[in-house]
């Protein structure tokens, strides 16, 4: 699916939060959105999302200005103690989505224990969320966004409360995601080091007020990405200097 | 969620059969000990007086058992009394707190899903709750005579504010971001209702079913203490104080007692079922 933002603004009364956005996402890429905290990363992704409309400019998706929520679009937020819903089982939440397909109840919940076991929580599905690790909850969400097989995946700093380990297991799962399904991936991160190891291109947005795309940056790294060699290799470190320099506004 | 996480810690600790476990036990038989050494303390105090107006609980208690639960096996050993007067009465307060909590809970959700309907709403029921609930009772005997209508219906009305406002907190305080992702898995409305409004609610919608419950037990009463009534608990009230019977008096008291004390109790069996799946009712 393609994304276009044109001359996006928005503004909460007289705070202007974003300024002038511009920007294209091709089919089947991942985007990075890297800014300071309060840059309105957020607000883009609410836009975008169709939980909020714009206040100037516009935004489209395959062409179809967005109104409400889009067919075909799934987000996962940072907060998943809260996403999930914690009076359903796993399973439960996860099938949640399909419900809208209209597929028999024993249909929902054997889709809903194949993604399960594709996010690596098979076994976990007649568990409730509250039971499961962080690093497990968030990986429930992963699956309830990915269940509908969506050809949209909005993530709003989705690692951004886990330990650094727990962190790269799940970047390593949106890649592979990514490269089986061809999704187009807009992921909102205020960590530098991310945006560039799991980017296809990162875009920098300016501090608050009236935030702006200050850099727009193609990443490009030879072979497959891995966590150790890859964050090692010379391309890596002067594109995470770049990205750096541009959100310190330097 | 921590409470939670902590709840189950403390089970997993108990099932293992150590300290814990004891002292639970212990704090049982502590509450026990509480209440026999209360009656005990009455018992003696009332046959020390020897009043004729406060009988010593043991012979409150023969009379309540001579009353209501000395009739035969196949009814259970309920007596006539208690078929004609206390089943009419738990029969009258059920269709009243039922009336309320389904009426309570669907209007509560219509008023609490819409943030102006709130706001519009707020003074109106604040004032109706305010209202002490005895003294709407009157208005319901002009308007619908005396019998069984007009005391469902003071139950009902009465007990209908708490369970209403309650509800309508609770969905209001759903958490915004739990909407989003309603939005986002654009559930319909009764998907948003079923899987998110109520379920999130349901903490504070039993916290008024709790209060609306005890207002009940206070309306079947009370609507049965007028004039113009034939059966029900309250009536037995009246009447034997009209005979002076104040045993009798003391053991309807103590029946009221014991029923409410059960009602709650079931209440607060049936929510800890319901939230029992790790959530807590604070």
């Amino acid at each position: 699916m393609t994304l276009r933002l044109d001359s996006l603004g928005q503004r909460y009364g007289d705070q202007r939060v974003l300024h002038d956005i511009t920007l294209t996402v091709p089919d089947g890429q991942l985007l990075c959105v890297v800014g300071p905290s309060g840059c309105g990363k957020s607000t883009l992704l609410r836009t975008v999302a169709g939980l909020q409309p714009a206040r100037e400019g516009t935004v489209t998706v395959d062409g179809t200005p967005v109104t409400g929520v889009p067919d075909q679009l799934a987000v996962v937020f940072q907060d998943y103690g809260r996403s999930l819903f914690p009076w359903l089982t796993v399973r439960d939440n996860v099938a949640l989505p399909l419900r809208r397909r209209g597929l028999a109840r024993a249909e929902r919940r054997a889709e809903a224990e194949r993604i399960l076991e594709r996010v690596g929580l098979d076994g976990a599905g007649r568990r409730h969320p509250w039971q499961l690790s962080g690093g497990m909850q968030q990986r429930v969400a992963i699956a309830r966004a990915l269940v509908c097989r969506p050809s949209l995946l909005l993530m709003d700093e989705p690692f951004g409360s886990l330990d650094a380990q727990t962190r790269e297991d799940l970047e390593d799962l949106l890649l592979e995601v990514h490269r089986t399904d061809g999704t187009t991936i807009v992921f909102v991160t205020h960590d530098i080091d991310e945006s560039v190891y799991v980017g296809d291109r990162v875009v920098v947005l300016s501090p608050a007020p009236a935030s702006r795309i200050v850099l727009d940056l193609p990443v490009e790294l030879p072979g497959g990405r891995d966590q150790i060699a890859t964050r090692g290799l010379p391309e890596f470190v002067a594109l995470r200097a770049e990205v750096g320099r541009a959100v310190r506004g330097s | 969620m921590t409470r939670v996480i902590r709840r189950d810690r403390n089970a997993a600790r108990r099932g293992r059969g150590n300290p814990a476990r004891s002292t639970s036990f212990r704090h049982v038989l502590l509450r026990l000990l509480v209440l026999v050494l209360a009656l005990a303390l009455w018992q003696v105090a009332a046959q020390a007086h020897g009043s004729v107006y406060f009988p010593p609980p043991g012979r409150i208690a023969h009379r309540a058992h001579e009353l209501w639960f000395s009739g035969p096996v196949r009814r259970a050993f309920l007596t006539e009394a208690a078929v004609g007067d206390v089943l009419p009465s738990l029969g009258r307060m059920a269709a009243g707190f039922a009336i309320a909590a389904v009426a309570g809970i669907g209007a509560g959700v219509a008023v609490g899903r819409s943030r102006r309907a709130y706001a519009l709403c707020n003074p109106v029921l604040q004032f109706a709750r305010a209202v002490p609930p005895p003294a709407l009772v009157p208005v319901f005997v002009v308007v619908l005579d005396f019998g069984t209508p007009m005391q469902i219906a003071s139950i009902a009305f009465s007990a209908v504010w708490p369970v209403l406002v309650n509800t309508a907190e609770g969905v209001r305080d759903t958490d915004p971001l739990r909407l989003d992702v309603a939005a986002v898995l654009r559930l319909n409305r009764v998907e948003r209702l079923r899987f998110l409004l109520l379920p999130s609610a349901l903490p504070r919608i039993f916290a008024g079913l709790r209060l609306s419950l005890s207002l009940s037990l206070i309306l079947m009463v009370f609507s049965e203490l007028l004039p113009g009534t034939a059966d029900g608990i309250g009536y037995t009230l009246t009447d034997a104080q009209s005979r002076s019977d104040l045993l009798t008096v003391w053991a309807a008291l103590l029946l009221l007692g014991v029923l409410g004390y059960l009602l709650n109790t079931a209440l607060l069996a049936v929510e800890r079922r319901v939230l029992g799946r790790g959530r807590s009712t604070a």
